[in-house]
């Protein structure tokens, strides 16, 4: 019997993807009034997803080049690419760029990004192959942080303490606190902004409380920027605190999604930034980073990096870019507001104030997991277990119907 | 869950930092980063392009060129994009084994239309990032779940990045005997005797079509003592076919392999790649492969890639799997591809016996039948080490250094040159 009959007979189901389940748990129920709160991409008002205008328009002259081709990228990839996105990240007039110490890494979306800083973490960061460094990340936090963490050898991925379910808020202190008892040289997971799942930014305050501990205890900066223009609607503002955290000395990496902002989510665009003390570090770091791509894919895909570059690089497509932009993050803005001022409307108890002062696609609503239980099975509207909604699934069709539903579910469920 | 083992993957060399940076350097977290060293294969091009002489000639990595030496996109890539242009699709995220229409058509491209693995669903097949993104994923998985053995047996020589990519997962790399350097093709009683020594249960590569780096590939009588052979030994197959229907032009006669190899029981695993014989080399175009007991196996088989995929990129980029897709399904379209591949092969196949030709006219009196009876993009020339660097040195001529020619680089403006080149060195 050959013995691949044997070895795959062993092989357990593996439980599904949170998010994706409920996404076809969604697609699957026949209620007319069912709505869709669950993975994080956008919706247009009319519930539809949204290919940006600019991405239209360069898609079009990339297809009409025919001096373009299929070549591979180098390894690193686009060098158009990786500079242009770097900039969008740490701004055009960072001391780090003039200082000729950026380089960055052209990845599979914001997933590659945070597998290549991992990978080259665990190898190189803190001793050789280290496995045993902590890795923090927000209590709580994307669940895929955990397992490419993980799977990039870390031994010990632990939670820091972030968000406050009581006060419906940021827990500072409790953050704080964990900086300061981390073993020194952990590293810190941080979200650039509009933090999933929370919508819970820290302020520009409290962020250099955080920048002041970490550089004293000497932790390492790792930012993961998956809605970059998508928060506030202004790329400068978005990137506040990871252009504090340069302006502090940092060495530091950042994992970019292009996934979100421009809308690419299928092309895999993402892009690490890597800030360090000179540019022979950053060739040194570069060279190691080339080994491990070259180990898992080679070299990056070339399309959605064109299209990003050629955006970037084009004064008209880059304005056009970031009015497209701040489209997305304006209805979110008017979604939410929308919905607190529904809900207070209604009388519904709690405060709701925190839908209008998260930020980002992602509210963290306070609703427990059998209200969330309650809102799916009677109410076919779908969102996570931590309560977790996407704003981009709200409507100005549908939100009356989920504003009505979270006050019979926080009324009739305790 | 088996922790990756990790390799170093960096050099012995210490570069040494100007004095007046030490200080400097002494503050990073970076400072006992070692300078990693290019690429054996991709660090030829960066080479290559940093060469002025005009006469210069990259036959490094296998990408194809016409007889222009310009990079060819096929007629049938541009009218697929042309009509994916015209659906306006939107770009939500794929699911995380990729686009159904690519893996479906991938696998029935591989296995054959009427293939009696796909019919009954014993198969899972998930879109990859390309060969290199599929072996990951493959090692990854038999890294995980093969806990039976932890060696990979790869042919002796094999594509340099094999060994990295399964060590990196933590796999043990050994090798059996291929190549036969006496006479330039393989060895086959080596081989056997090398299979026949294989402890059970071990995986062992297999490349389904056009060898790489040596261009040469068992004779279909051969391929059959070697599956049985291996059948004997209860060993697990890993196929890797980069290159159907660039080897001899024909999808089904490159495919030959594989599909015996499954019907004679083995439930092999596959890794393919769409970047040569569709020229998508950017798009990152693959496919991996599990060929399972039954449908059910094949379900909790799936439900592990996915977990394997997710924490490393989450889902596959769309646009290459669309293109491919598009050719696969589309009769008209696929029957023009089938004859783009081969005319590639073709012009392979022509610039191989001109190499010869040109040889010969030179005055050379090697033999150089291998040239001509080697297949596939590359050519395992013979050359040595030395006889390499002179090639690139004083010809501008870039190979890797085991003798390895991308004969795809090769035209009919180029071939005199080359002959030359090579005959210089080797007279």
């Amino acid at each position: 019997m050959p013995a691949s009959r044997h070895f795959c007979q062993k092989v357990p189901q593996a439980t599904p993807v949170a998010v994706f389940k409920l996404s076809n748990d969604f697609k699957e129920d026949p209620n007319p009034m069912k709505v869709n709160l669950g993975v994080g991409a956008y919706r247009t008002d009319e519930g539809q997803p949204w290919v940006l205008p600019v991405v239209k328009k360069v898609e079009k002259l990339i297809v009409a080049d025919n001096r373009l081709n299929h070549e591979y990228l180098p390894i690193l990839g686009l060098p158009e690419f990786r500079s242009s996105a770097s900039k969008i990240a740490l701004g055009e007039d960072s001391p780090a760029i003039q200082e000729n110490r950026v380089g960055a890494v052209q990845c599979l979306g914001g997933t590659g990004a945070l597998k290549m800083g991992a990978e080259f973490l665990r190898r190189w960061y803190n001793g050789n192959d280290n496995m045993k460094t902590p890795v923090y990340v927000s209590a709580p936090t994307w669940e895929n942080h955990n397992s490419v963490f993980a799977n990039a050898g870390f031994e010990d991925v632990r939670p820091y303490k972030y968000w406050d379910a009581e006060k419906r808020g940021l827990d500072l202190a409790g953050f704080l606190g964990d900086l300061e008892t981390a073993p020194k040289h952990s590293i810190f997971v941080l979200h650039a902004c509009a933090h999933n799942p929370t919508g819970t930014d820290p302020t520009h305050m409290e962020w250099t409380q955080v920048a002041e501990v970490m550089k004293r205890r000497k932790l390492f900066v790792f930012f993961d920027s998956a809605y970059q223009g998508f928060a506030s609607g202004c790329l400068d503002k978005d990137a506040w605190a990871v252009r504090y955290f340069v302006t502090q000395g940092f060495e530091m990496f950042c994992a970019q999604s292009f996934s979100k902002n421009f809308g690419l989510y299928n092309e895999r665009v993402g892009n690490l930034t890597i800030v360090a003390r000179d540019a022979d570090n950053v060739r040194r770091v570069l060279s190691q980073m080339e080994k491990i791509v070259r180990v898992t894919w080679s070299n990056p895909p070339s399309q959605g990096a064109r299209l990003v570059a050629i955006t970037l690089n084009t004064a008209e497509l880059f304005a056009e870019w970031k009015d497209n932009v701040k489209t997305m993050a304006d209805r979110v803005l008017l979604m939410r507001a929308s919905l607190q001022a529904k809900l207070q409307a209604l009388g519904t108890p709690g405060t709701w104030d925190h839908i209008t002062q998260q930020i980002g696609m992602f509210s963290f609503t306070g609703l427990n997991p059998k209200q969330v239980e309650y809102m799916i099975k009677e109410r076919s509207i779908y969102l996570m277990a931590s309560g977790r909604i996407n704003m981009c699934g709200l409507t100005t069709k549908n939100i009356d119907y989920v504003a009505k539903s979270i006050h019979e579910t926080v009324v009739n469920v305790q | 869950m088996a922790l990756l083992k990790s390799s170093k993957i960096i050099s012995t060399v210490r570069v040494h930092p100007p004095l007046g940076a030490l200080s400097i350097r002494a503050s990073s977290w970076w400072s006992e980063v070692q300078m990693g060293p290019p690429d054996p294969i991709l660090g030829v091009s960066e080479a290559y392009k940093r060469d002025t002489n005009p006469k210069k000639m990259n036959l490094g990595v296998g990408a194809y060129r016409d007889d222009q030496g310009k990079p060819y996109v096929l007629s049938c890539v541009r009218k697929a994009e042309a009509q994916i242009a015209a659906k306006k699709l939107d770009k939500e995220y794929l699911a995380i084994g990729g686009l159904g229409d690519f893996t479906k058509a991938c696998a029935k491209l591989a296995l054959g239309d009427n293939n009696e693995v796909i019919k009954s669903g014993r198969n899972i097949t998930v879109q990859t990032i390309s060969g290199t993104g599929s072996l990951r994923i493959g090692a990854n998985f038999l890294s995980r779940f093969h806990t039976e053995a932890r060696d990979v047996y790869l042919p002796k020589p094999s594509w340099g990045n094999h060994t990295p990519i399964f060590r990196d997962a933590g796999m043990q790399l050994k090798a059996y005997t291929y190549y036969d350097p006496k006479t330039c093709g393989f060895d086959f009683q080596g081989a056997l005797n090398d299979i026949s020594k294989i402890p059970e249960k071990s995986i062992i590569m297999l490349h389904a079509c056009a060898h790489n780096p040596t261009g040469v590939d068992p004779r279909p009588e051969q391929w059959k003592e070697i599956a049985n052979l291996v059948k004997k030994r209860n060993l697990l197959v890993f196929f890797d076919m980069a290159y159907q229907g660039f080897a001899s032009g024909d999808i089904d006669r490159d495919a030959w392999a594989v599909r015996y190899f499954i019907e004679q029981g083995h439930n092999i695993v596959l890794s393919q790649s769409f970047a040569k014989n569709m020229g998508l080399y950017g798009e990152r175009v693959g496919g991996f492969t599990v060929v399972c007991k039954d449908a059910e196996e094949a379900k909790r088989v799936e439900s592990q890639l996915k977990i394997l995929i997710r924490p490393i990129y989450s889902n596959p980029p769309m646009n290459g799997a669309r293109i491919a897709a598009t050719i696969l399904n589309t009769p008209d379209l696929y029957k023009e591809w089938l004859g783009e591949v081969h005319g590639m092969a073709n012009r392979i196949i022509t610039m191989r016996e001109l190499l010869v030709a040109n040889l010969k006219k030179e005055g050379s009196t090697q033999n150089w039948q291998h040239v001509i009876d080697q297949i596939g993009m590359f050519c395992f020339t013979g050359l040595k080490p030395e006889q390499v660097a002179r090639l690139t040195k004083e010809f501008s001529v870039y190979m890797t250094k085991d003798g390895r020619i991308s004969m795809a680089g090769v035209t009919s403006g180029n071939v005199g040159y080359l002959a030359q080149g090579i005959h210089a060195v080797t007279k």
